[in-house]
C-alpha cells in the first residue's frame, strides 16, 4: 500500500519532467491554471484542432479537469464541482495528449488507448473525489468560461486552484492505482485474486 | 358504485404536488439523507486502508459542507426520478405530471442546481430546467398522493445492468450477475456504492423495481428473509472485491444491497442491478 502522510505540492501546468516525477498513489495538492471540459467540449476541441483551428487555451503542458459544475450562487465563483466519469472523454485524449496536454483529472478507469498515450508523451491521470464538489468547490479560487458559453454547465472555463486535493491513479510508467489498490487490499486480506 | 358505500372523494389541487417538488429538490441536492451518512460513518470504523478512510473522511466533511453552505454534494444534481402513488379515492384537479415538472423548473433554477437534461438522446439539447422527471405512477388505498423523490446521477446509472437469465441459473446467477456488476462498475460510479436489484417481473418492470429498492434506506431490508439474507450474503461478497472507496483500495465497496421481487414467467428469470453512488439522494413527502 501506499503511504498516507506524503502529500505532495504541486503546480499547473507542470513539464514532462514533473509528470514522469509523478508515482501512482501519490497523493498532491494541486495549486495553479487548470481548464474544465467534459463531453461536448472535447467534441468540439476535436473538431476545431482537426479542422486547422487553435485551442482556444494553451495546451502544451495543461491539465484538464473533467467537470460540469452547478451555477455559481451570491459570493462564489463557482458551484458545486467534483470530477465527473473520465472514460467517457478516452475517444478524444490521446490526441490531445500527443498535442501535449500534460495532465487529466477525473474519476474512473481509463482506455488502454489513454494508458499508451500517457506512457508515450509522459503525462497523468489524477483521480478527486466522487461527489464531494462542496469540499472541491473551496479549493476553486477563481472560474472565468474562455469558450463556448452556449454549452452552460460543459462551457471551457478556466481555473484557479488551491490545494486541490487529487490521487495520482495512472502514472508515466503506466502503473494503476484502481488495478493496484484494490488487490494490495484482497491480498492482505486474504481475499487472492 | 355498490350500494351502501359512502362516496369519499378526495378533491386534490395539483399546485400542491408542485409546491412539494419544488421544495424537495434543495434539501435532496444539499442535505445526505441520515441512512446514507451513518452508514459512511460505519464504514470509517470498519476501514482499514488510509486511501479509504482518507476518501470516507473527505466524504463526510463534504456533506457538511454542502449543508452547512447549501451547495450541492455533488455537481451532478442528477435527473429527478419520481414514484407517485396515488390513493383510489384521490381525484386530481388539474394536471399532475405538468405539475411535477413545474415543480423541478422552480426548485432546480431556485436551488441553483444543475440542468442536466437532454430533450431527445440523440439530439442532445439541453431542456435548460431539469424537466421532465420521469415518473412512475401506482394506485394504492385510501386518499394520499405519496411522492417518492430520487435525483439520479448519471456516473452511476451507466453502471447499471440487465440480464435475462434463465430459470436453471438460479439464485448462484443472479448473485454472479449482481457481484460482476459492481465489479465492472468499479471506480466509474463513485463508490462506495448502493445497490438496487430487481428480481422477476419483465424486461421493463424489473428495472422499474431495482430503481424503486433504491428509494428504501439503508439498513432496511426486503421483509422476506429469504431475500433479506441474499442481500446480506451479496453485500459481503461485493466487499470482499476490495474496489474500496473511490475505487482505490478498501473494504466499503458497496453501503447496501436491496432487492425487490416480482412474480415472473415459467421460462424466464429477468435480474436489473441499478448502481447508485454514495450520493444516494432520496426523500418521501406524504400529501
Amino acid at each position: 500500500m501506499q503511504s498516507d502522510d506524503q502529500v505532495k505540492r504541486l503546480r499547473a501546468p507542470f513539464t514532462e519532467e514533473v509528470a514522469r516525477s509523478l508515482q501512482s498513489g501519490d497523493r498532491i495538492l494541486l495549486s495553479g491554471v487548470i481548464y474544465t471540459l467534459r463531453d461536448a467540449g472535447h467534441k468540439r476541441l476535436i473538431e476545431l484542432l482537426e479542422s486547422g483551428g487553435e485551442s482556444p487555451f494553451p495546451l502544451k503542458d495543461a491539465v484538464l479537469y473533467y467537470v460540469g459544475p452547478t451555477p455559481a450562487t451570491k459570493g462564489r465563483v463557482i458551484g458545486s464541482a467534483g470530477p465527473t466519469t473520465a472514460s467517457r472523454m478516452d475517444p478524444y485524449t490521446p490526441a490531445l495528449i500527443e498535442r501535449g496536454l500534460r495532465g487529466m483529472i477525473g474519476k474512473g478507469y481509463r482506455s488502454e488507448s489513454v494508458v499508451d498515450a500517457i506512457k508515450q508523451y509522459g503525462a497523468v491521470y489524477f483521480a478527486a473525489t466522487g461527489g464531494a464538489g462542496a469540499l472541491i468547490s473551496r479549493t476553486i479560487l477563481e472560474a472565468q468560461i474562455v469558450a463556448w458559453d452556449d454549452l452552460g454547465t460543459e462551457a471551457l472555463r478556466r481555473l484557479v486552484v488551491k490545494d486541490l486535493p487529487l490521487t495520482v491513479i495512472i502514472d508515466s510508467e503506466g502503473r494503476n492505482l484502481y488495478h493496484d489498490g484494490p488487490q494490495a487490499w484482497r491480498r492482505s486480506h486474504g481475499y487472492e485474486d | 358504485m355498490k350500494k351502501g358505500r359512502i362516496m369519499a372523494i378526495r378533491i386534490f389541487d395539483v399546485d400542491l404536488l408542485r409546491d412539494a417538488v419544488e421544495k424537495m429538490c434543495g434539501p435532496v441536492a444539499c442535505d445526505m439523507p441520515t441512512d446514507v451518512r451513518s452508514a459512511i460513518e460505519t464504514a470509517l470504523t470498519v476501514e482499514d486502508a488510509a486511501n479509504a478512510k482518507s476518501v470516507l473522511s473527505e466524504l463526510l466533511k463534504n456533506y457538511d459542507i454542502a449543508a452547512d453552505e447549501r451547495i450541492p454534494i455533488c455537481q451532478d444534481t442528477g435527473m429527478v426520478v419520481i414514484f407517485l402513488d396515488v390513493g383510489f379515492d384521490v381525484h386530481f384537479i388539474g394536471d399532475p405530471y405538468e405539475a411535477i415538472d413545474e415543480g423541478v423548473r422552480r426548485g432546480y433554477k431556485n436551488s441553483a442546481l444543475r440542468m442536466s437534461v437532454v430533450g431527445d438522446p440523440l439530439r442532445r439539447v439541453n431542456t435548460g430546467d431539469n424537466t421532465p422527471a420521469l415518473v412512475t405512477t401506482r394506485f394504492v388505498p385510501g386518499d394520499r398522493v405519496t411522492v417518492t423523490f430520487l435525483a439520479k446521477g448519471f456516473g452511476s446509472e451507466n453502471m447499471s445492468r440487465l440480464a435475462m437469465l434463465l430459470p436453471a441459473d438460479g439464485l448462484e446467477g443472479v448473485r454472479e450477475f449482481v457481484v460482476n456488476t459492481a465489479r465492472n462498475a468499479g471506480p466509474n460510479a463513485c463508490p462506495p456504492l448502493v445497490i438496487g436489484v430487481g428480481i422477476g417481473g419483465t424486461f421493463d418492470h424489473v428495472a422499474l423495481a431495482a430503481k424503486r429498492s433504491l428509494a428504501r434506506d439503508i439498513g432496511d431490508h426486503n421483509p422476506d428473509p429469504f431475500y433479506a439474507e441474499l442481500e446480506q450474503s451479496i453485500l459481503e461478497e461485493i466487499n470482499r472485491l476490495g474496489i474500496g472507496p473511490q475505487g482505490l483500495g478498501g473494504r466499503t465497496t458497496a453501503l447496501s444491497v436491496a432487492i425487490e421481487v416480482l412474480p415472473t414467467h415459467i421460462a424466464g428469470l429477468p435480474v436489473a442491478c441499478n448502481i447508485n453512488c454514495h450520493v444516494a439522494r432520496h426523500k418521501q413527502e406524504v400529501l
